[in-house]
């Protein structure tokens, strides 16, 4: 039933015509739009009689064939006329984009703009700790505001739930400290020295490091993107307004759940690295494991122990701030809590990474190496 | 049989015929159920070609699933859906690209590309479907689409973020409209805008749909729409399509819902508004007797 679209240039009475027929519609257009543009004038008039069908679509194609050309419509049909009307008066240049900006301005200027938000984010998240700090402080004035409840179900999710993974992983890691370090050691006959280098680098950094990336993966995201949720669905505002403070309700729960969890979790981490690493000197090297246990007990001072968790619950406050504070600041659309969720990560990582290197300085400097 | 009879019998099945070329949706014996939950059981619903249907029900009668099985956004348990004429269920993406170009949709929250400005959420179903129409005419299409709807023009690079309520509408309409649908699908259109906002859409919708020949499904709870711009309205319950029927032919009924819809207090104020300016149109009309144009 519908034609496609024809284009035909005749002469008539001295001057050009351009005969259009078929079905002036979407579906059936085709090349059309593209012929009219070739067509130049000039043209004395666009005759429509042979046109079926016509949608606004067709209506404006001829429109914009007639206001370039200057020429008139013949031939409309009463349907066509009005269409071609009603699109006419819609003529209006609407912007499509945003202003374009020259490459060099915008890279610049999206420098600038990283700069300024890194610095807005630290400050923020510095207000946030403070923030973080009053709401404790205001929890052991009042202890009745204390969610108990909340917390120990954050203890489940945050701790009890990322034992399975965490140990996993711990384990499998010292399997690959032993291995590669055995290797390397052999060659100067020491492969006894596997032992050191298990016990030692898994207490002192790995166990709580691990931890803390896999925690800032589960927990950290989860938390930034459980209160960016709550921000969107404007729970957080309704909270305040019945006179619940989202920091002590939200943000406490959270924070010391992870606190309380990452030095457990960090411990838990080393031992099962701890059990790797012999699992592997018992297979490869024949140590028999009772030698590892004592070999152990020796190399490794109790002070690696105490480096590693005295970090884990400074890591465990970077972590669950971050995740926190990066949920707070979602307004807006359900994309900002994408984005904000993997900054909460990256930052997360990224700060326990930075701090790890100052707890390095620091516990040489006292003198615990 | 007498000849009677067959003359008869000839002259329903070309009734029949003359009903179906006139029929843009026809959906029978649909079922649809979540679970244990029955939503539709054996509902049956006719879209005639060229009106504006409301459909109306309380909340869970199952409207906006009725419209997603429709447009096959959700296969039914049972049931045959035409659209025109066109058997819906149970066909491929593929197959039912050719219906889907035929008809725009306008989900409640307006579902704008949240990535994509206004104007570039319009072109969206153009780039898609017609790659041969060229940027520059795209853009122009775009323009003349957001004008359309009633959008004023700085609204086309803006981001839907950036939007109120009632221009996300509007806006979602525009992407609707982007080809020029036979059909247009609008689930609650007026829901959460104020009362002027929503007379002003009722209007547009009413321009649009007499400007382009537009068949329009329309779910709706506002009643102000239903008086003003619905041809007839279906009324959802007891899982099915109880009436069908303009509103004085929907009075005339006696099932309790739709008494209670039409006749609460808030079906009698809009009533109220109706008779009111169709009063006051009269008395303007009485005013000027010798109005050349009357």
């Amino acid at each position: 039933m519908n034609k496609a679209a024809e284009l035909v240039e005749e002469q008539r009475d001295g001057s050009n015509v351009v005969r259009l027929s078929g079905s002036l519609a979407i579906a059936c257009l085709g090349d059309l739009p593209g012929r009219l543009d070739a067509v130049q004038g000039p043209v004395g008039a666009i005759d429509l009689s042979a046109v079926d069908h016509m949608d606004t679509i067709g209506a404006w194609t001829v429109h914009r064939t007639t206001k370039r050309l200057g020429c008139a419509v013949t031939g409309a049909s009463d349907d066509a006329r009005r269409l071609i009307d009603a699109v006419g008066e819609l003529d209006e240049p609407v912007p499509i984009r945003p202003d374009h900006i020259h490459p060099l301005r915008r890279v610049v200027g999206q420098i600038g703009e990283a700069v300024i938000a890194s610095g807005a984010t630290l400050m923020g998240l510095l207000g946030f700790f403070g923030a973080t700090l009053i709401a404790t402080w205001s929890v052991i004035r009042h202890p009745h505001r204390f969610r108990i409840n909340a917390v120990v179900q954050r203890f489940e999710v945050v701790g009890v739930s990322a034992l399975g993974i965490i140990g996993l992983m711990s384990f499998l890691i010292g399997i690959v400290i032993a291995q590669q370090g055995s290797v390397q050691l052999r060659q100067f006959g020491m492969e006894m020295l596997t032992i050191n280098l298990v016990g030692r680098l898994t207490f002192r950094e790995l166990g709580v490091l691990m931890t803390a990336i896999m925690v800032a993966g589960r927990s950290g995201s989860a938390f930034a993107a459980q209160l960016g949720t709550m921000k969107l669905t404007e729970e957080v505002d309704a909270m305040r307004t019945i006179g619940v403070s989202p920091m002590e309700a939200l943000v406490l729960p959270r924070t010391l759940a992870v606190v309380i969890m990452m030095p457990l979790l960090g411990f838990y981490a080393s031992v099962m690295a701890v059990i790797g690493g012999g699992f592997l000197c018992a297979i490869a090297l024949e140590i028999p494991p009772i030698t590892f246990v004592q070999r152990l007990r020796e190399v490794v001072p109790i002070t690696d122990l105490w480096v590693g968790l005295i970090k884990a619950p400074v890591f465990g406050v970077i972590i669950a701030l971050s995740g926190c504070y990066q949920g707070m600041q979602v307004k807006g659309n359900a994309e900002e809590v994408g984005l904000r969720t993997t900054a909460a990560v990256v930052q997360a990582i990224f700060m326990v990474i930075v701090i790890d290197a100052f707890f390095a300085v620091f516990f040489t400097w006292v003198g615990w190496n | 049989m007498s000849e009677q009879d067959i003359a008869q019998a000839e002259e329903r099945r070309i009734d029949e015929a003359v009903q179906t070329a006139d029929i843009a949706i026809s959906v029978r014996g649909l079922r649809n159920s979540f679970g244990d939950q029955l939503i539709h059981d054996g509902l049956d619903l006719d879209v005639r070609k060229g009106e504006i249907l409301g459909v109306v029900g309380g909340s869970g009668t199952g409207k906006s699933v009725l419209m997603r099985s429709i447009i096959g956004l959700q296969t039914p348990d049972e049931g045959e859906i035409h659209v025109f004429g066109e058997s819906m269920v149970g066909r491929s993406d593929d197959e039912a690209l050719a219906i889907r170009k035929r008809w725009g949709v306008l989900f409640q929250g307006g579902a704008l590309f949240s990535t994509l400005t206004v104007a570039e959420n319009v072109e969206v179903p153009i780039r898609e479907y017609y790659p041969n129409i060229g940027p520059q005419l795209r853009d122009e299409i775009a323009a003349y689409k957001i004008r359309m709807t009633g959008l004023p023009t700085e609204a086309g690079p803006k981001y839907p973020s950036e939007l109120s309520g009632g221009m996300k509408k509007r806006a979602g309409l525009a992407r609707a409209l982007a080809l020029d649908p036979d059909l247009l699908f609008l689930d609650e259109p007026t829901a959460g805008l104020d009362p002027i906002g929503a007379a002003a859409f009722d209007d547009q919708t009413r321009k649009l749909q007499q400007t382009l020949g537009l068949t329009v499904f329309l779910i709706t709870h506002d009643l102000d729409t239903l008086y003003s711009i619905c041809d007839r309205v279906a009324v959802l319950a007891d899982k099915k399509v109880t009436a069908v029927g303009t509103i004085d032919e929907l009075l005339a009924t006696d099932h309790p819902w739709i008494q209670e819809y039409f006749n609460g207090p808030r079906g009698r104020a809009a009533t109220a508004a109706v008779s009111r300016h169709k009063d006051r149109e009269q008395t303007q009309a009485a005013q000027r007797p010798s109005d050349g144009r009357r």
